[in-house]
């Protein structure tokens, strides 16, 4: 799976369908963290649910410091 | 207590959460601040290196109000969909706008600004927006049904303390909501002047964060405001030309 993901070109194992398997992949399941896919954001009860397709756009942000 | 949209604040001091030196003094200067309401920014996780600690997992973020801001959008558009994010967290449902229109100073667009207020109100969040210290630009963002006005007392992070003090009391005197007085704060000097001044409550970042000792400065802030507070309430005298003496004038043995 081919995937652009804050940026970045990656290339993620085939077994990469959902969101879920991207938050497995890079062990960031625990942390509060939003998702974008495609430009719309994905709510948290649906992430295994969103299938992802060669080429997707997804965004993994956090809260970081500011003020 | 102050009062923003449905939120009932015990402090009004507001802090922010960037450039501390480390989490633990980070952690120490938010404990004895006894702040309400954390500032803080979104941005993209490091992918490649994702157990990089985050600030939330150190403090007790249930603990607080979270407060996060739209820190790097130029447009409306860009303010509005950071706010979407943030809320998507699920921890969070206040906004604070902040839309940029000058690198140099990062003073706000105040076009911008109004816009993204707009929508983000019609989406139901808590909105308090950063804006310049402009009277007729706050009414505006209160008649929208902002929740708070946050004009700048100086650019941020720039130190330089109220620089108008004549536009902010005129703000201060208008408003129908609570006024924070936010950024260029630089000692607690200014969160006092700006506490005597009427504000309901000052948001500050650098000037903790960055102090020398940022622990005892988050101390020293939390009593200039409160101070400043008291000292408004009280009622301070009328400034005279002249002396009037503190002592009586009868029966002086001379």
């Amino acid at each position: 799976m081919k995937l652009v993901i804050n940026g970045n070109d990656v290339q993620l194992d085939e077994s990469v369908f959902t969101i879920t398997d991207v938050m497995d992949h890079y062990h960031i399941d625990n942390k509060v963290v939003i998702v974008e896919h495609n430009g719309e954001i994905i709510d948290q009860s649906i992430y295994s649910k969103c299938t992802l397709a060669d080429g997707d756009k997804i965004e993994l942000v956090q809260f970081v410091g500011g003020g | 207590m102050l009062t923003i949209g449905e939120k009932n604040l015990k402090s009004r001091l507001l802090l922010g959460t960037g450039k501390y030196p480390d989490f633990d003094m980070q952690k120490k200067a938010v404990d004895v601040s006894e702040t309400d309401v954390l500032t803080f920014s979104v941005r993209r996780m490091n992918i490649f290196e994702p157990s990089h600690p985050n600030f939330l997992e150190k403090l007790d973020a249930k603990k607080y109000h979270l407060l996060p801001n739209t820190a790097g959008a130029k447009t409306a558009e860009e303010a509005i969909r950071t706010a979407r994010l943030a809320k998507a967290s699920g921890l969070c449902d206040m906004i604070k706008v902040e839309a940029i229109g000058c690198d140099k100073t990062l003073l706000p667009d105040p076009v911008e600004t109004l816009k993204a207020t707009e929508e983000l109100l019609k989406e139901g969040f808590t909105v308090l927006p950063y804006t310049s210290d402009d009277l007729v630009l706050a009414r505006k963002l209160e008649e929208l049904g902002a929740h708070a006005i946050m004009p700048g007392a100086s650019p941020i992070g720039s130190g330089q303390g109220i620089l108008n003090q004549f536009q902010l009391s005129l703000i201060i005197e208008q408003a129908n909501v609570p006024v924070i007085v936010d950024a260029g704060i630089g000692s607690p000097k200014d969160a006092a002047i700006a506490m005597e001044l009427g504000a309901s409550g000052v948001l500050l970042n650098t000037a903790v964060s960055a102090a020398d000792d940022p622990v005892k400065m988050a101390e020293a802030m939390k009593y200039a405001i409160k101070a400043g507070r008291l000292g408004y309430e009280a009622g301070r005298i009328a400034k005279k030309r002249y002396a009037t003496a503190s002592s009586p004038m009868e029966g002086i043995s001379v």
